[in-house]
Formats: C-alpha cells, sequence, structure tokens
C-alpha cells in the first residue's frame, strides 16, 4: 500500500487548490484519481491485498471517497466551465434571427370576420348561401318582380333568363326564413357580383348581411342593434344618423351614414363634402318578403340590413382603391 | 333629378340657406347628391366699364376696346354693335366656362389680344338678347363679380331619386316634400285655359286605343294657329336651370311640363298625322321605326306604338318619330298626354336600350290623374308663348281606371313598428302635410287614402314609412331588443369556423390570403390544358359580362392563383406564397343550380424561406409544398394520409410524375404537385409553380369525431434503424406502411432518416433507412425481444418488397 486513503484525498484537494482551473485540466484530475487506471480505482484493487480484517473498511473509506471526490471535481468542473463560458467571445445578437414569416389574413377577411364577431356577440348565427342565385331568391322573393325599376339599382350578370350571379346576400334570409321558423337571428357574409367596374365599383365584392326576426321587433330596435355595432366597429364617439331609402324587401327603408372618419364630418374628398359616409343599408321586412316565406305577418316583424365589407376596409385603413382588394399584390397583402 | 331653387321658389316659399334645405330633403329621403351654384361661373365675369373703342385693324366687323375692370385695363376685341364708351358690360375673363360649355382663354383675335370676352345677356343665359352686349347698370362696382353684384345665385339639388318616387321627378312633388319640411303652402300652378273656335276636337280628331293593357289612359287638346320659334326668356331659363336645351317654343312647353308635373307630354304636327287621328297599337313583329334621334328601331308585339291613320308615329311613352315632329313651319298641334302600363314601357326601353325622361318617368309610374291636368297646363302654356289657338274640348280616353287604394292603418301597430308613441292626430297631420286623405274611423285606426300621383304607397307598412319619415327617422327612440341567450335554431354554416381554422392554419404556414375574382376567361380550361370531358371544362357562363377575362365562373382555384401569381413576378414580387379559399362552380346537367364547391388551394413560387444571412438560398420544391399539407393535415388530426403517384393521365395541369394525391383510405382528399411548364408558360410564368388543391367538404369530412387524449407511456422506448435496399421505382410509403400492415403489438413509430442512390447501391436500386420504435405499455422491453420483432419486421419487408440489405 503506498497511499492511504486519506493521502489521496489530500492529494486531490491539494491539485484542485491551483486557482482559476481550466476544465481540462479538471478532467485530467478526475480521471487521475477517479479514471480507470486512477489512484482510487487502483487502491479498491489492490483491497484484496490488504489482510482480511482491513478489507471492509478499506473498501468503504475508499468507495466514500470516489463518491466525494467526484462531487468536488463536478462542481468544479460547473465553475470552471461557467468562468470559461464568460470569457468566450460574445455572439452578434444584432443579427437577424431565423424568422418563420407567417403569411397574412387578406383585409377583407379580417374586417369581415370583425364584423361577425360582433353580431355573433350580440346572439346573432352565421349562414351562407349560393353566389350562383335563380330569380327567385335573389329578386321576386325579396318583393323585386321582373320588370321593376329596382332592378336597375343592382346591375346585374345574367347566366340565363332565371338565373344570377347574387346581386346581394339578401337572398340567404330568403333562404333563411324557408328553412327556419321565427325567431331568426342571422348574419349572411359573402360574395356578390354586379356588372360594374371602375374606380368605385369592382365586379365582384363582399357583403355582409344581417336578419332580425321575432315578435314585437321594432325600427327602434334596428336603430340601437345597428348603432350597438357601429359604436363597436369604429369607436364609441362616432355618430351615426338614419335616413329615409328605398329597398323593395323593407319598409320603412333607411340608409345608416356615420360622421365622415376622415374629417369627422368637416367635409373632404372620401365623404364628398358631405361629411357623413353611407355604410348601411336597412329597414323593416316588407311584409311581402314574410309572405313569401310563409311568416305570420300579423304576429312577427323584423329588421334586415347589409353592409359593404371593401366600403367600411377601405374607412378602415384608407385604402383609395378598390381595385387593390383584388389583384393579390404581396406589397398590398403583406400590409394587414 | 334636377331642381334648381329658382324654380322650385314658383311653388313654395323657402326662406333657409341652399345646404340646409340640401340636408333637410336628404332627410326626408330625397338624397341630395350635391349643390351647384348655376351661376357660380360668373365670379370671373366683372363688371366692366369700356373706356375707348378703335376699329379693328384687320376686321370691319370688329372693334378694338379698352375696358376697364376697376384695379386695371384689359384689351379685348368685341364685334357686338351696341359697344361704345362708358358702355358698362359684363367681361368674361380667360378662364370662365359659359353656359354653352365654352371655355375662355387669351388669344389673339385677328391678330389683335383679347383678354376675355364682352358678353351679350344670351351668351351668360341671363336673357333672350344675343346681339347686343348685355347693358348693366352703370352704377354697379366696376371690376365686381357679376353674380356679387347683381346678386345672382341658383342652386341647383341634384337629386338621387330612389325608384319608388316617381312623384318626385317633378319641380312640384320635390316643392310638395319642401312644403311638407317647412310646414308651409305649396301653390299648384293654375291650369284653367281659354278654349277658342267653333269646332270642337271631337270633330277634327279621333282617339283609338287597340292596347287598352298597355295605354289604360290617352288624352289629347289640339292648337291651331300655332307661330313657332323661340321660347320666351322665363322659359328657356327654367329649362336651362335643370339642364335642359331650349329648342322651340312647342318642344320646351313640353319640357318645362314634363318637369313641372312629371308627366312627359309629345307634341305631334297635326298636319303631319294621316287621317289627322290617333290609334294606340301594339306593334307588329320586326316593323320597323326611324326615332327622332334618327335611328331605325325594330319592334316587337310587346311594344306600344302611337299611329295615324296609316303609320307610327312615335314609340309610346319612349320617343317620337322624326315623321311628326314640331317644325318650323307647324301650325296645328296635337297634345298628348296619357298613362303607359309601366311594365311595357321598361320592357321596351330595356329591349331598345332607349332610355329617356319620358320613359323614366312612365316606367317608374306617373300620376293617373294627372293626365288631363299636365295636358291642360300644356295647352294654357302653348296658347301664351306660340300665339295659338286652343280648340275647344279634350279627348280622354280612359279604357282602364286606376283607383288609388284606401288603407287602414292601425295607430297601435304603427307605434309598435316604429318602436313611437305618436298620436293619431299627429299621424294625420303628418300625412296630411304630403296631401294624404286621412280619416279618423277609430280612436285606434286611420282610414288613409294617399294621393293619386303616389303610386308607391299601397300599404300600412308604407303609411308607417310616411309617417316615421316625416317625423325624422332620428326622432324615433333608439332601442336595443331582447336577445335570448339560446341561438337561433337549426345548424346554419357548420364550415364557417372551419374555413376560419383553415385561414388560421394556411397564414401560420407562410401563406398569404388571396382573393381572386370568381369569374375567368373563357380559354382559362384551354391553358389548363384540360382534357376535352373534364367537368371543369363545363364552366358556367355569363350572358352579360364585363369583359372576356371574366365571362364564365371558375371551375378551379388555380387560374386566379397562377395570374396572382404572374402579376407578382411582374412586379418582382418573386416569392409568392398564396392560398385561397373560395368556390369553384361545377355545371350539373339536370340541376338548376350548379355544384358550389368550396376549395382550398395553394402555390408556392419561388425561395423555400426567407433569405437571411444564416441560410443558402434555395427555391422551394414539391417537398416544401407538400410538407405544408402534411403540417396541415397533422395539426388537423386527420391520421393515415397517403400521398400516392398521381396517374399520368390525370395530371393535367401537373407535371407528370410530380404529383401526388392525397388519399385517405380510398378517398381521395386533394393534390400536390408541380404545375406543367406549358400551363406555366401560356400564364407567363417564368419560375416553377407547385399547387395544391383540397375540397373543404372531403377534409372536414376526415376529422377525428371526438378528440381522445392517450394516456402517456410510463416505460422507456427502444428504436432501432434498418437501411433497405429496394427498387427505385417502388413508392417509399408502400414500404413503410408495411410496417403497420404487419400489426406487431408493439411497434409505436416509425419514420424514414434518409433515402439514397447511387454507387454502392445498383442502379435501379435505392436504400431507404428509417427508424422503427418499440415500447410496451408494460414494461421496459429487453433487448433481445426488441431484436427478434426488428428482425420479424426486416425480414417480411425484405419477402415482400424484394428489398435486401446493404453488403
Amino acid at each position: 500500500m503506498e497511499k492511504t486513503i486519506a493521502q489521496i484525498k489530500a492529494d486531490a484537494l491539494d491539485a484542485l487548490k491551483e486557482n482559476d482551473m481550466a476544465p481540462q485540466a479538471i478532467q485530467d484530475l478526475v480521471v487521475k484519481f477517479l479514471g480507470r487506471k486512477g489512484e482510487v480505482t487502483q487502491f479498491l484493487r489492490n483491497i484484496s491485498k490488504l489482510p482480511a480484517a482491513q478489507r471492509p473498511m478499506a473498501g468503504k473509506q475508499a468507495n466514500a471517497l470516489k463518491k466525494e471526490l467526484s462531487a468536488i471535481f463536478d462542481e468544479a468542473l460547473d465553475v470552471a466551465n461557467n468562468r470559461a463560458g464568460q470569457t468566450e467571445a460574445p455572439i452578434d445578437v444584432s443579427l437577424p434571427g431565423r424568422k418563420k414569416p407567417r403569411g397574412t389574413y387578406h383585409p377583407i377577411t379580417q374586417v369581415n370576420q370583425q364584423i361577425c364577431d360582433i353580431f355573433t356577440k350580440m346572439g346573432f348565427d352565421i349562414a351562407e348561401g349560393p353566389e350562383v342565385e335563380n330569380d327567385y331568391h335573389n329578386f321576386e322573393a325579396l318583393n323585386i318582380p321582373k320588370n321593376h325599376p329596382a332592378r336597375d339599382m343592382q346591375d346585374t350578370f345574367y347566366v340565363s333568363d332565371n338565373i344570377v350571379l347574387r346581386t346581394h346576400t339578401s337572398p340567404i334570409q330568403v333562404r333563411v326564413m324557408e328553412k327556419q321558423p321565427p325567431p331568426v337571428r342571422v348574419i349572411a357574409p359573402g360574395k356578390v357580383y354586379r356588372c360594374d367596374s371602375d374606380l368605385t365599383h369592382t365586379p365582384m365584392f363582399h357583403q355582409v348581411e344581417g336578419l332580425f326576426v321575432d315578435e314585437n321587433v321594432s325600427f327602434g330596435d334596428l336603430k340601437g342593434v345597428l348603432t350597438a355595432f357601429v359604436h363597436q366597429m369604429f369607436d364609441d364617439q362616432t355618430s351615426l344618423r338614419f335616413r329615409p331609402s328605398f329597398f323593395p324587401f323593407t319598409e320603412p327603408s333607411a340608409e345608416v351614414d356615420i360622421l365622415c372618419v376622415m374629417c369627422r364630418g368637416k367635409g373632404c374628398r372620401v365623404c364628398s363634402r358631405t361629411g357623413w359616409l353611407e355604410v348601411l343599408g336597412s329597414g323593416m321586412v316588407h311584409p311581402a318578403v314574410f309572405e313569401n316565406v310563409g311568416y305570420d305577418t300579423n304576429r312577427y316583424a323584423g329588421f334586415a340590413f347589409g353592409m359593404g365589407v371593401e366600403r367600411i376596409a377601405m374607412l378602415k385603413y384608407g385604402i383609395d382603391d378598390l381595385r387593390r382588394f383584388f389583384e393579390n399584390d404581396l406589397r398590398f397583402l403583406n400590409q394587414f | 333629378m334636377k331642381a334648381s331653387l329658382s324654380w322650385l321658389k314658383v311653388y313654395v316659399d323657402n326662406d333657409i340657406h341652399a345646404q340646409e334645405l340640401a340636408d333637410a330633403l336628404t332627410m326626408v329621403g330625397l338624397e341630395v347628391d350635391g349643390v351647384i351654384d348655376r351661376y357660380a361661373f360668373l365670379a370671373t365675369v366683372r363688371v366692366a366699364r369700356v373706356l375707348e373703342v378703335k376699329p379693328h385693324p384687320n376686321a370691319d366687323k370688329l372693334t378694338v376696346c379698352r375696358v376697364s375692370i376697376g384695379t386695371r385695363e384689359v384689351q379685348v376685341v368685341c364685334g357686338a354693335p351696341n359697344v361704345k364708351p362708358d358702355l358698362v358690360a359684363p367681361l368674361a375673363l380667360p378662364g370662365t366656362v359659359l353656359p354653352n360649355g365654352l371655355e375662355l382663354s387669351c388669344n389673339k383675335i385677328r391678330g389683335e389680344v383679347s383678354e376675355g370676352m364682352l358678353c351679350s345677356a344670351a351668351e351668360l343665359a341671363l336673357g333672350d338678347q344675343a346681339q347686343n352686349l348685355m347693358a348693366l347698370d352703370p352704377a354697379l362696382p366696376i371690376g365686381e363679380p357679376l353674380n356679387q353684384a347683381m346678386q345672382l345665385a341658383d342652386p341647383v339639388f341634384e337629386i338621387d331619386l330612389t325608384p319608388n318616387r316617381p312623384d318626385c321627378l317633378s319641380i312640384v312633388g320635390i316643392a310638395r316634400e319642401i312644403a311638407a319640411i317647412r310646414e308651409t303652402e305649396l301653390r299648384i300652378p293654375d291650369q284653367s285655359i281659354e278654349e277658342q273656335g267653333e269646332r270642337r276636337i271631337e270633330a277634327l280628331t279621333s282617339i283609338t286605343i287597340d292596347a287598352p293593357s298597355h295605354c289604360p289612359r290617352y288624352t289629347a287638346r289640339l292648337l291651331t294657329d300655332v307661330k313657332i320659334g323661340p321660347s320666351p326668356f322665363w322659359l328657356q331659363d327654367k329649362l336651362i336651370s335643370v339642364g335642359l336645351r331650349p329648342i322651340n317654343n312647342i318642344v320646351d312647353v313640353t319640357n318645362f311640363v314634363m318637369m313641372e308635373t312629371g308627366q312627359p307630354l309629345h307634341a305631334f304636327d297635326f298636319d303631319l298625322l294621316a287621317e289627322n287621328r290617333i290609334v294606340v297599337r301594339t306593334a307588329q313583329q320586326g316593323e320597323k321605326f326611324t326615332t327622332l334621334d334618327g335611328k331605325e328601331r325594330v319592334l316587337d308585339p310587346e311594344m306600344l306604338m302611337i299611329c295615324d291613320g296609316a303609320k307610327p308615329v312615335a314609340i309610346g311613352g319612349v320617343m317620337g318619330g322624326a315623321n311628326s315632329e314640331i317644325n318650323t313651319g307647324t301650325t296645328r298641334v296635337l297634345i298628348e298626354s296619357a298613362y303607359f302600363d309601366p311594365v311595357s314601357i321598361r320592357k321596351t326601353a330595356k329591349k331598345l336600350s332607349l332610355g329617356t325622361d319620358a320613359s323614366h318617368r312612365f316606367e317608374r309610374g306617373v300620376d293617373p290623374d294627372g293626365t288631363l291636368k299636365a295636358l291642360d297646363r300644356a295647352a294654357q302654356l302653348m296658347q301664351q308663348v306660340s300665339g295659338g289657338k286652343i280648340a275647344p274640348g279634350a279627348i280622354d280616353a280612359h279604357p282602364q281606371k286606376i283607383t288609388p287604394p284606401s288603407i287602414h292603418l292601425s295607430i297601435t301597430q304603427t307605434n309598435r313598428l316604429l318602436g313611437t308613441d305618436f298620436t293619431q292626430d299627429r299621424m294625420a297631420a303628418l300625412l296630411q302635410s304630403i296631401d294624404f286623405k286621412v280619416n279618423k274611423n277609430t280612436l285606434d285606426e286611420l282610414q288613409v287614402q294617399p294621393p293619386s300621383f303616389r303610386v308607391d304607397v299601397t300599404r300600412p307598412e308604407d303609411l308607417m314609412e310616411e309617417i316615421a319619415r316625416l317625423s325624422g327617422y332620428n326622432n324615433i327612440p333608439t332601442t336595443f331588443p331582447m336577445i335570448p341567450s339560446h341561438g337561433g335554431g337549426i345548424e346554419l354554416a357548420k364550415q364557417v369556423p372551419f374555413k376560419a381554422l383553415l385561414k388560421d392554419l394556411m397564414t401560420g404556414l407562410g401563406f398569404s390570403e388571396a382573393i381572386t375574382y370568381s369569374f375567368i376567361h373563357k380559354g382559362t380550361v384551354d391553358r389548363l390544358a384540360l382534357p376535352a370531358d373534364d367537368p371543369r371544362r363545363g364552366t358556367l357562363t355569363i350572358l352579360n359580362p364585363l369583359s372576356e377575362d371574366q365571362a364564365v365562373m371558375r371551375t378551379s382555384l388555380l387560374p386566379g392563383l397562377l395570374e396572382a401569381t404572374q402579376r407578382n413576378q411582374a412586379q418582382k414580387n418573386m416569392d409568392v406564397k398564396l392560398f385561397e379559399l373560395g368556390k369553384v362552380f361545377i355545371v350539373k346537367a339536370d340541376e338548376e343550380l350548379p355544384t358550389e364547391i368550396e376549395t382550398l388551394a395553394g402555390i408556392w413560387s419561388g425561395a423555400r424561406h426567407v433569405d437571411t444571412w444564416l441560410n443558402q438560398k434555395a427555391d422551394c420544391d414539391f417537398y416544401d409544398t407538400k410538407g405544408s399539407v402534411e403540417t396541415l393535415i397533422e395539426t388537423l388530426k386527420i391520421n393515415d394520409v397517403r400521398f400516392t403517384q398521381l396517374p399520368k393521365d390525370q395530371c393535367l395541369y401537373f407535371k407528370p410524375g410530380h404529383a401526388a394525391q392525397i388519399m385517405r383510405d380510398d378517398t381521395c382528399i386533394g393534390l400536390v404537385g408541380q404545375i406543367r411548364a406549358d400551363v406555366i408558360d401560356a400564364f407567363q410564368i417564368k419560375q416553377n409553380v407547385f399547387f395544391y388543391e383540397l375540397e373543404l367538404a372531403g377534409l372536414h369530412a376526415q376529422l377525428p369525431a371526438n378528440l381522445q387524449f392517450r394516456t402517456l407511456p410510463r416505460f422507456p422506448a427502444a428504436s432501432r434503424d434498418v437501411t433497405l435496399i429496394i427498387d427505385q421505382g417502388l413508392e417509399t410509403q408502400t414500404v413503410l406502411n408495411g410496417i403497420g400492415k404487419y400489426k406487431e403489438a408493439l411497434v409505436e413509430s416509425w419514420s424514414l432518416f434518409d433515402v439514397f442512390e447511387g454507387e454502392p447501391i445498383p442502379s435501379g436500386k435505392k436504400s431507404i433507412s428509417f427508424r422503427i420504435v418499440y415500447r410496451s405499455a408494460e414494461k421496459t422491453l429487453e433487448d433481445e425481444q426488441v431484436n427478434d420483432i426488428h428482425k420479424r419486421i426486416t425480414d417480411r419487408l425484405i419477402r415482400e418488397f424484394d428489398a435486401a440489405l446493404p453488403a
């Protein structure tokens, strides 16, 4: 026996005393003491040479030392590694990271979603319907007979005498009422088509239609729901006004104007110097429409409304050219 | 509809500012689009004093004048006979746009500079004197704009009328609304006439109506000894104020009365009517007729013709003919004032693409009781301005009577629908203010008879609107309805939340959302190289497209996305990653409406990732695109989806061998692949394009019905790798699927980590390396047990796929 356990321990601790040991130097000490040919290992191997009586004790001590040194070296390594880390040259954190860019939602989708969210929170369901419609649902059921001047209000794309590209989302009203007895609270978003194309018209655009039918529904309720909508869509301070208008499927009918969001009513290019912007068409459902779907006009009343999504998106984002929405130019899309 | 304040004031007093009046009209439903002062152009016309008049050196009839406009002197060339020093006259400065449309500029007239123009009253539409300069009051301040100096202002309201208000296609109609707003009287013009002569009209002419349903009423008067000439200034002025051009005294009166009352009139030269009589009948198929505008029209039996004893002389309610037109030699005039069936007029005007002021009014519905009144008014004015004599009597052919409805209005129901608490008296007063006749039947009811000109009012709800609009929509209390917490009932649009989810996922995968037009060019199906029997060739054609590019409904989202790609790349946005979620339209032979299929499609062209300092620029490829689709499908928790080679004969616009069907069990839920070179060429795209398309309904059907939690494993897994050499043509997925097929209980998962071709692998072969993970739910697996199973699987794969282990 050249060295006692105590000596080995003392040597090991002594060897560790040196300051600022590099991690590699500590690793070397681990090998020197705990490695396969290390001093502790050697000691353990040599235990058999000891007198039998000493063996259990020596073995116990050697194993304890092995454990103790292992812990001490580990800690020393941690300290050393840490020190080494601090002295390593820093990375350039200003360099860009590995980005995974998201795609963007089309602004129409975003505005459409906002509109739907506001109404679904108010207790409306969402309904959809076909974009290619028959004349009955698009016109006749909505109290717009053939050869009525009201048909001039909407330039219609025809597929045949009797089939059109829907000119508004209003036919969805009819389809819902055909399927469902009152009460009804639905909004119906979707694409609509009109035969018109210039700075302020595209042949395809998006509308959201709303329908509310129940007992004791009044024009005052229409004002309340649409006021709540406008205040959530724009802001609480937005003034709005209701003004008489004409839609064949509502009576009384009302246009809803909001105070121009650009000039706050002073008059500007966007509001054609009127200070007001038309954002919604609305009205109390015409009894002829109820009659067409078999609703009891004595018992039920209702209101309907519709709005153009592009128009609201243009106001919200200050977009000045309607056609941008359908060019799908990434320089446009990526702004939203 | 244009209405000048000066004309309106003939029938109603108004003392509020024009803009305020415009707002008030808008708020009762007559939306005023704009108010334009028709004398605004006079701002650059100055009161000028002529200082000196010299002959023009190069023209006998012209003079060169020095005139003062207060602050300075200008030289103008003038041709008027009355020009002389000290004359005060209007000088239109360069930039002025005269009522006839002429814009003045500073130019030389026969070599002499003329800075503007000294004007006659006619040139300024301030009188009918055209020869002489307009002599102004010498006391007017020199240099002041003429509209200020003479206090000339005449606001013209441009009213965007809704189609239900034909009564307001007249100055009197609008004045009636103003009278109601201002709570003042409406002055209806006097229609009294003085008839002259021995022979009554019935002795001179006759009206025969052969088409009473098209023409329920036709009235006529006859004037003799008419002298055709220009109208007096007051008449011209009224027409000019609403944008009409004066023609001659007789025609001007018909236009004046139409504007005043809303009743279109027609004046015939009585002596050009064969047999001096009128026959009203429908046209014969193919009958031809030349209208006043000189165009020959081909008619059909739905169209109404006004004829004389021998030939057609007008298309009823639409346009007259040249053959009976008022001309300088006309001495006897037959005035027509009729009520034509709105639907028939509308059909005719549509078919002929001939909308006129008359047809516009007839198709919306003129006052059925206004026919005779307008006739008398016209006769009275014609007599006044042409010196003619009105033959005694009027013909009133009235085969079909139109009676206005009598409507019962419930006070309670009205208040309930409007959310108001108007009294019966208040409602009655509002209705009476616009000439509705009202009777108080009971305490809760009004019996209302709308005036004949309000053809739009037929139901109680129409009266409710009248009450609401006249009391002011903004005065109706705003309330909020009680909304029960439960939904409306039936399930309406299941796919709405699913669509929102897909959009979330696609944007998360880096695709930006595109919205393209639903209509495409008819030739697009050819550009996509679709075979003759492909259902997507059955495009729905639009009868009246705006352009050839938008003539049929799309049957695929690919063309729109290819066009968007092309447009972006032309703008140097080379890296295009777009998706669209929209409908395609497939025609079904025996169905009225096409099948509308919600489709999700995406396109990827250009870089794989954002070009940064960290990575090498690389173009996207099939596996990038497929990876997006796989991520989508995995996120939706749709398991066991396979991608198999799309058979060559089904590749269509895909590059053969570079496209996959996305299969779940035996259902194909979509396609992904590279677009063929000739297809992208046809869309002028110069980069590779990868594309995928999935039907929403198909995808939705594959969603797990009920996602269930699986307990996390308690024991460690063991994994083993294997490399097999297989035929190059064998789809790797087939081999991997084999592992699952063997249903070894302890196999947890497997994944491919390498594919290799080339040395030392023999040609025609490839090596695939994959890792199989084994795990037991009950215990930690022994190495030997795993080795056994692994060998069993490997051996079966080797046998089944004729594979080999690497040497």
